[in-house]
């Protein structure tokens, strides 16, 4: 394949043969053209970056024998998922008739845009946003340092003020909302969410939303 | 007036330079790809602004769109071992070929009985081989098997590298075993909740979630 290129005039100097000189130059392009064509292999098949991962925990399933008194939320919020589609309420789950009088809950719903969940839980969140703003401007002024910016943003979160998120899915809902879902969590700063089960009468109330329209 | 005549460019055009980066490229890309693994089923996962990178030693359980639950594991050694266990559980035997060639895939998705006919189809046989994934329900619970052993022994390889980096005073780099969940985005999530309920069971309440960066600025 790789011919050795020879110029042409220099032949003809003395009549004694002499063996011929091979020239320093060699035809590169045979190999510029297999080097080109692993380049482009390369860099077409290889995968630079890793994938991405989202961290969460999940509850522990309380023991039977346990009781567990659920905790007092203050600023709560319960998402329900279905497909492609999202709803919610803000504080506790009120039954109709109920005995202090207050108003039923009624689902709302949002949507995945940024007017939508997003501005929903910022708002919902300001206190905790506003805090862990001020810690990332000393952090970035090197005032605390970076194990305490960490330890103060997880404290900022789980104050009684920030935010609690219950996220309940029922079975239409897909993985990619509620990674959505995670996801604008995370953006909004909210540190106290979790997966739950649905009630029924969460239920019940889904699919009457759902049936109206 | 005197001819001005052209220099005739060389046809020849000195290639070296080009030559040399071109093959400094090609080994710059060679020795820093790092193939994608074939996988039984293409699964798609969702994108979020999360720029976590998947750490490298890990469990991984994949669901596909359908619901079917794949398994996998990083570490080599772990991988073996936990195979190992499960075939004296089942009762089940495999040749030092069907071995070897189990430690080769990523992830697998076949009932641990089907195991040894599955181990003996090529590439392309797999690929078309219908599987039912792992077998995850109360009577029959591989996947929650597959996992506790591959826990169990993940850790003991862990802690035992962990000795012997102490040992020899060798900085010690490994990470400790992580579980990551992959899943297709159009998955139910009731699929993957079954999944997490499974992991929740021998607990195990933290995972990974593999997802694709969306990239972007954050949204203020």
């Amino acid at each position: 394949m790789a011919e050795i290129a020879e110029e042409g005039g220099g032949g003809h100097k003395k009549g004694k043969k002499r063996g011929k000189k091979p020239s320093a130059r060699i035809d590169m392009t045979p190999m510029v053209d297999l080097a080109f064509l692993l380049l482009t292999f390369f860099v077409l098949t290889s995968t630079f970056s890793k994938p991405k991962t989202m961290e969460i925990n999940y509850p522990a399933k309380p023991e039977p024998t346990e009781n567990v008194k659920p905790p007092e939320v203050k600023n709560g919020l319960t998402l329900i998922l279905t497909k492609d589609r999202i709803f919610y309420y803000k504080g506790e789950f009120i039954l109709p008739n109920d005995p202090k009088g207050r108003p039923a809950t009624q689902l709302e719903e949002t949507d995945f845009s940024i007017n939508g969940l997003h501005k929903l839980l910022v708002d919902l969140n300001k206190s905790a946003i506003e805090e862990i703003k001020v810690l990332e401007e000393k952090a970035k002024r090197k005032e605390i340092q970076d194990t305490t910016f960490k330890r103060l943003v997880m404290e900022a979160k789980g104050k009684k003020e920030a935010l609690t998120v219950l996220i309940k899915t029922d079975d239409q809902a897909t993985y990619k909302n509620f990674i959505d879902v995670v996801d604008e969590l995370n953006l909004a700063m909210v540190g106290k969410y979790v997966t739950v089960d649905m009630m029924p009468q969460e239920y019940e109330l889904l699919k009457q939303k759902l049936g109206n329209q | 007036m005197p001819k001005v005549s052209l220099k005739k460019p060389s046809p020849s055009l000195d290639m070296t330079p080009m030559v040399d980066l071109a093959f400094l490229l090609v080994t710059f890309f060679m020795l820093t790809a790092s193939f994608r693994e074939a996988e039984p089923v293409v699964i798609d996962p969702p994108g979020s602004h999360s720029d976590k990178l998947l750490p490298e030693n890990y469990i991984l359980v994949s669901i596909d769109a359908s619901g079917r639950p794949f398994f996998g594991i990083s570490n080599a050694q772990a991988k073996a071992k936990t195979l190992e266990r499960m075939l004296q559980k089942y009762n089940v035997q495999l040749t030092e070929k069907q071995k070897k060639e189990f430690m080769k895939l990523s992830v697998f998705g076949v009932d641990i009985k089907e195991l040894p006919r599955y181990l003996d189809m090529t590439d392309a046989e797999r690929q078309k081989y219908k599987t039912a994934g792992v077998p995850n329900d109360s009577l029959n619970p591989q996947l929650k098997e597959w996992i506790l052993y591959a826990a169990q022994e993940a850790n003991a390889v862990y802690l035992e590298a962990k000795e012997a980096a102490k040992r020899k005073r060798q900085d010690f780099k490994m990470e400790k075993p992580r579980y990551a969940i992959k899943a297709d985005q159009k998955t139910k999530y009731i699929s993957v909740k079954k999944v997490i309920d499974t992991f929740t069971d021998i607990k195990i309440y933290r995972f990974n979630l593999i997802t694709s960066y969306e990239g972007g600025s954050k949204k203020e």
